[in-house]
């Protein structure tokens, strides 16, 4: 048994209550680090906050100039289409990606002084969450001059919101793991990621797929997240109860591999770093 | 109760090989062909003592004794695999002053972040900042990128942070003397002040002398064992002395 701290721990607590409670205590240091996160992604610059908005924009005007041609006239409001499909993948991209070299990247802060090892992925996870939410803006001003109808039924989006970021971390918690033991993780990732963007209809449609086709697409969960927010937005609709659970499922299987990885570990990343 | 730290027969187990850093293509390659190697040995067994309220106790012992392994255990970043630590109060652990911060940071980024790893308050932080600025002597650099800064100015914008600590147990490994000399004695005089205030404080240090000078209580360790915890200070510096001309 350890005691740490002038406090006794309250041995009936429940792990959940012991996680928040640990969290609140080290609400300074995730604030700090949060910070730290923010000003070395924009290099305190004004271009560069202009920029993790502009690339993505760029991007999509690649993309709408290269695919507009083949599927622009079949796939109604094409740009939002795409763009619907580019924000959640960018986002996912850049929480998992920046997630997964976290925990290494601060290795020279957990092996000296005794803190919750996730905090560093919750920061950046916080950090790009943010600058997914400025994309958005960006997003809903497209919706806006393409004509697309506005209504109540755009607060559902909050839905794959907070189940994506959720998801992200939980994939987060594994993957950077999984990189404090193994390296090249980061290759294969990256590989993997290249794969996963063309494989989830990002700017083509699965409509005139076979249904065979329909259901490997079904089990790829960031499909499915994309297919959530096109059917909310340009379709105006209310995704079924099963999507909804389909999203949370693969959010909670990762948070759970996740959590069980970290604290099975907590110790043992110092071996390796 | 006075004891803020027990130890009762710790063991720490860690693990040496070729296991760091190979990626997962070689991980499996090795564990295929049977060539993956990773030994695990006990870098500290048996340890055993307890401190009281206003100890200083010195941890003695040549390379790879163990000495950093057990502070690690002391201040929770390991875990041992046998036997107990117990921790009555807030630690602050001055281990490897520099590391941890960042370069892309101002000086007063980095004081904040340091503070905040140390598990002080925003609150705290705020209060003591012009302390810490002030001491460090550091004023001028404030604005400043770290990366601009000599390593003699990190440790001491390093042991500023830290010395601002109100612990109950206070770690220190080999970090009485850092910057030039006038900040040596600044920082020496500071972390008297600290030691003397009625904490618990567990030096590592390869000086004897300084050991002697400052310490009640004594721990010799030998390949991870401990060879003696005792308050008889002058006479395990003895015996260790005597035990180095032998080997």
């Amino acid at each position: 048994m350890k005691v740490f701290g002038r406090q006794v721990l309250p041995l009936n607590e429940t792990p959940v209550r012991r996680a928040v409670r640990v969290f609140l205590a080290h609400r300074f240091l995730f604030e700090e680090l949060v910070k730290r996160d923010f000003k070395k992604k924009y290099k305190r610059t004004v271009l560069g906050m202009g920029w993790s908005v502009l690339s993505p924009l760029l991007l999509l005007l690649v993309l709408k100039l290269v695919f507009g041609q083949f599927f622009g006239k079949s796939i109604p409001h094409y740009t939002i289409y795409l763009f619907c499909g580019q924000v959640v993948f960018l986002y996912f991209n850049e929480a998992v990606g920046g997630g997964m070299v976290s925990l290494m990247e601060n290795a020279s802060i957990f092996t000296k002084v005794n803190v919750p090892k996730y905090l560093f992925l919750f920061a950046k996870t916080a950090q790009t969450t943010l600058n997914f939410l400025i994309i958005l803006a960006v997003f809903f001003g497209f919706c806006a001059i393409d004509g697309i109808r506005f209504g109540w039924h755009f607060l559902l989006l909050l839905y794959p919101i907070v189940v994506l970021m959720l998801f992200n971390l939980g994939l987060g918690l594994v993957l950077s793991a999984l990189y404090v033991f193994f390296r090249d993780m980061a290759y294969l990732w990256s590989v993997f990621t290249r794969l996963l963007f063309y494989g989830s209809a990002v700017m083509y449609s699965i409509e005139k797929f076979p249904e065979s086709w329909k259901r490997v697409y079904m089990c790829n969960p960031i499909y499915m997240f994309i297919a959530y927010f096109r059917k909310v937005t340009i379709d105006g609709a209310f995704p079924s109860l099963g999507h909804h659970a389909i999203l949370a499922g693969w959010a909670l299987f990762f948070l759970f591999v996740g959590s069980v990885m970290y604290k099975k570990f907590n110790t043992k990343f110092l071996y390796y770093v | 109760m006075n004891t803020l730290v027990e130890l009762k027969g710790v063991g720490i187990r860690y693990m040496v090989g070729d296991f760091k850093g190979i990626g997962l293509k070689e991980f499996v390659i090795r564990k295929l062909t049977g060539t993956y190697r990773a030994k695990e040995f006990w870098a500290d067994r048996g340890i055993t003592f307890a401190l009281n309220r206003g100890d200083m106790l010195g941890i003695i012992g040549a390379n790879g004794a163990g000495k950093s392994t057990l502070l690690k255990a002391v201040s929770g970043i390991l875990e041992p695999v046998e036997g107990s630590v117990r921790v009555h109060g807030r630690i602050a652990a001055l281990l490897e002053l520099t590391s941890g911060f960042d370069k892309d940071l101002t000086v007063k980024e980095n004081a904040y972040l340091r503070g905040a790893m140390l598990g002080y308050t925003r609150k705290f932080m705020n209060d003591a900042y012009d302390k810490i600025i002030d001491f460090s002597g550091l004023r001028e650099f404030e604005g400043r990128p770290f990366r601009q800064l000599s390593s003699g100015m990190r440790a001491r914008l390093a042991f500023s942070v830290a010395s601002m600590v109100r612990p109950d147990i206070l770690i220190l490994d080999e970090v009485l003397s850092v910057g030039d000399v006038e900040f040596r004695k600044k920082s020496e005089e500071k972390l008297l002040e600290i030691i003397h205030s009625g904490v618990a404080t567990i030096l590592v240090s390869h000086s004897l002398v300084q050991v002697q000078k400052l310490c009640n209580k004594i721990l010799w360790l030998n390949h991870g064992k401990q060879m003696e915890f005792t308050s008889d200070v002058a006479g395990v510096c003895e015996r260790y002395q005597a035990f180095l001309h032998k080997a």
